[in-house]
């Protein structure tokens, strides 16, 4: 009886070991025909598949396999568990530009400068390419596509009841009155303590600085006056009842866009495609501006976009950015990432020559991306900091009391909150934070 | 979340619906028929309240599943419509039939893992119930902890430790640490020690039987109905399990319908959620279940219930 467990025993030890040698040893940096370096992407762009299956049929040395995330969060997440785990992290990922500064932090992403990376600053914008190297000689990402925030309203709902366009933030709130006005059940937008991108993207373009890096000292300026202002501003239309609470991406929300009860949405230059997949019966019926501005002065926010990322533990650096840079910034690869993913791609060159026909949704707007590139050029320069999680996180808390609330006075409290919160984070995590 | 949270609630249904026939039946047998049992309105009343309870969001999905995307936030809740076919076909044709892909993933996680892990609890069980052996007493007690720590919990550590090895986002990652159930184990072993007679399996070493043919060709048929039992267990919360798969795997030809769908609504904020897939996924994904459910209930006779009076 004893012999048959000590069998047992031995059986499950062999077992393990067997399993244990399944993991193959990775092969040298020069990849053949014959023998590829393979490399593993985690990305979350739809289709994305597609047009690494270009790079694939061309180079049989090097081959890429994309692993779909869940969106951008999610991914991020799984990366730093594989990093502190110290294997299961891929070669490549898709980050967006706020998760570049905790990726650096936690040393999840490898330094690009050596390979080749440094040559590609002139292909895109100063703020796009400060966001991939945090203002610093290394590079940690190759820019894949950015997202200028844009207004979106319904175009025959404004012409029924005679509303213009508002191009200032006075005439945004004016035309929010009006239109609840005429009708009780519509609203111009609605301000959404779900999504601190959105948030940001709006601090941003009243010249927030949320985060900057002084010598050694981290600074924290949630709490200061362009972020009061917009909060304040948005507190105020909450309060009066014109503008709605609710937060955007629930159901109710898209019933809203279809029913036109949401007659407008700030969004960012990939809405057309959250359109059509929400409300895809009012096709034709919106139209895209830029974002109102404060008093005149041309200045855009970025929601979203995102870089492609090459992790610590990818031991094919160079292909990868070999990869990576033709991802971003040939012109086929950019044209098939424009078609197959929708985005709306970093490089500057390469999306004046791939974006010339409205998207399907905005049929009716020849000049859509016209506007996003008037969106696109004004966006000011905004620096993200080690803990965004901690911030958003904290925006999604205390925004969403505020929106509850209904007052002007909470939504300047959370903005109070927010910022401590992301000091007490930043000193509890052993940052230096300057006063 | 939500879809996982439903498709739990419609399986409690089911396991529910089922003891409840089954109380039924031996209600009816023991009070012979000519007595009468006094209508209980108020509890009558709190049942049904729990049945509508469980039942409206089953047919929530099963009514969202026949709208499609404008329909679904337009019309009225329960006001069926005629798209759920294409709703299906939509689905199917999703990443090239990736959804399919899913089922079957699940299919083996589940079915694969529950038969390995059923016998793992068997030979455990029916050692723990029938040899002493030095140190039983502490691998027992040890068990009994392992029931009361939550699954949840473990993932991570099961995480780092797969990570060691180099297993994480295969297969291997999900089925490995799902094949010891101390729950299982310790089913099996208050099943083998009630229907296993030690006579017989003395009598069978007189005979010269070897201890694993004693395993197998007498105790293993004994304790089929505890088996049928630990089996479905194991499965309903492998098909449901979430957090172990999510935390696994990274590429998502790998992952079962629960990650699969919680992705589907996770696109992040500059791609729309895909809530008809989802609610469509969602109502396909309990099929097998209920299936399996009315094709094995006829075997799952004793419960645990009756495994641990015996005891």
């Amino acid at each position: 009886m004893r012999a048959a467990f000590r069998t047992g025993a031995v059986a499950t030890l062999a077992a393990a070991a067997l399993i244990m040698t399944g993991c193959s040893a990775d092969t040298g940096s020069e990849g053949t025909a014959d023998d590829p370096i393979e490399l593993t992407y985690w990305a979350w762009a739809p289709n994305l598949d597609k047009v690494v299956d270009l790079w694939n049929d061309e180079h049989p040395e090097i081959q890429v396999t994309v692993n779909k995330q869940d969106g951008g969060d999610p991914a991020i997440t799984k990366l730093l568990t594989a990093i502190k785990a110290g294997s299961g992290a891929p070669d490549l990922i898709q980050a967006e530009y706020q998760k570049i500064p905790t990726l650096v932090s936690s040393d999840a992403l490898a330094d690009l400068s050596d390979a080749g990376a440094s040559d590609l600053a002139d292909q895109f914008s100063d703020g796009t390419w400060d966001s991939v190297t945090l203002g610093g000689d290394a590079v940690y990402a190759i820019p894949q596509d950015t997202g200028p925030m844009m207004f979106f309203y319904r175009d025959d709902i404004f012409q029924q009841l005679g509303l213009s366009v508002p191009t200032t933030w006075d005439e945004y709130a004016a035309v929010a009155r009006a239109l609840h006005a005429a009708d009780p059940s519509k609203y111009l937008g609605t301000f959404s303590a779900n999504d601190a991108g959105w948030f940001a993207g709006l601090a941003q373009q009243a010249k927030s600085e949320w985060w900057s890096i002084d010598g050694e000292a981290w600074g924290v300026g949630i709490d200061e006056e362009p972020t009061q202002r917009v909060a304040e501003y948005w507190g105020g239309l909450v309060q009066e009842g014109v503008i709605d609470n609710k937060p955007m991406y629930t159901p109710e929300w898209n019933a809203g866009l279809n029913d036109g009860t949401q007659v407008g949405w700030l969004g960012a230059v990939w809405g057309p495609g959250v359109l059509s997949g929400n409300a895809a019966d009012t096709a034709g019926l919106w139209k895209a501006a830029t974002l109102p501005t404060w008093g005149g002065d041309a200045s855009n926010g970025n929601w979203g976009g995102s870089s492609t990322a090459v992790t610590s533990q990818s031991k094919n650096v160079e292909a990868a950015v070999e990869f990576a840079t033709w991802l971003n910034t040939d012109p086929d690869a950019v044209q098939a990432l424009v078609t197959e993913t929708g985005i709306y791609p970093a490089s500057t060159d390469a999306a004046a020559s791939s974006l010339t026909e409205a998207p399907e949704f905005f049929s009716n707007q020849a000049d859509f991306y016209d506007v996003a590139a008037d969106a696109a050029a004004s966006v000011a320069p905004f620096q993200y900091g080690p803990n965004v999680n901690v911030a958003f996180s904290a925006y999604n808390d205390e925004f969403a009391k505020a929106a509850e609330a209904k007052t002007v006075d909470a939504f300047l409290a959370a903005v109070t909150a927010m910022q401590q919160v992301t000091v007490d984070d930043l000193e509890s995590s052993g940052f230096t934070v300057a006063d | 979340m939500t879809v996982t949270t439903e498709t739990r609630a419609a399986v409690l249904h089911d396991v529910d619906a089922a003891s409840a026939r089954r109380a039924g039946r031996t209600g009816r047998g023991s009070n012979g028929g000519d007595q009468r049992v006094p209508v209980a309105v108020g509890s009558t009343a709190v049942l049904l309240l729990g049945a509508l309870y469980c039942l409206l969001p089953v047919a929530w999905v099963l009514i969202a599943s026949t709208k499609d995307a404008s329909e679904l936030f337009s019309t009225f809740t329960f006001a069926p419509s005629t798209h759920l076919w294409d709703n299906i076909v939509a689905l199917t044709e999703y990443r090239d039939g990736l959804y399919w892909r899913w089922m079957l993933n699940t299919a083996l996680y589940a079915g694969v893992g529950a038969i390995i892990s059923t016998y793992v609890s068997a030979l455990s069980g029916y050692a723990l119930a029938k040899y002493t052996f030095p140190g039983k007493g502490v691998v027992f007690k040890v068990l009994l902890m392992g029931v009361l720590v939550p699954g949840v919990i473990l993932a991570i550590p099961q995480y780092l430790l797969l990570a060691q090895a180099g297993l994480t986002n295969t297969y291997w990652s999900v089925l490995l640490p799902q094949l010891i159930s101390p729950y299982g184990i310790y089913l099996a072993r208050i099943y083998a020690a009630a229907a296993v007679p030690t006579d017989i399996i003395e009598s069978a070493r007189t005979e010269g039987a070897r201890e694993l043919y004693i395993f197998h060709r007498i105790a293993l048929p004994m304790m089929g109905p505890g088996l049928v039992t630990i089996f479905l267990f194991q499965f309903v919360a492998v098909w449901n399990n979430f957090m172990l798969p999510y935390i696994m795997l990274g590429n998502d030809e790998l992952f079962p319908i629960t990650v699969g769908l919680s992705g589907l609504l996770n696109q992040g904020a500059s791609l729309p959620a895909m809530y008809t897939l989802v609610i469509t996924g969602a109502l396909l994904s309990v099929v097998p279940l209920i299936a399996l459910f009315l094709v094995l209930q006829r075997y799952w006779r004793v419960d645990l219930a009756a495994g641990a009076v015996k005891a």
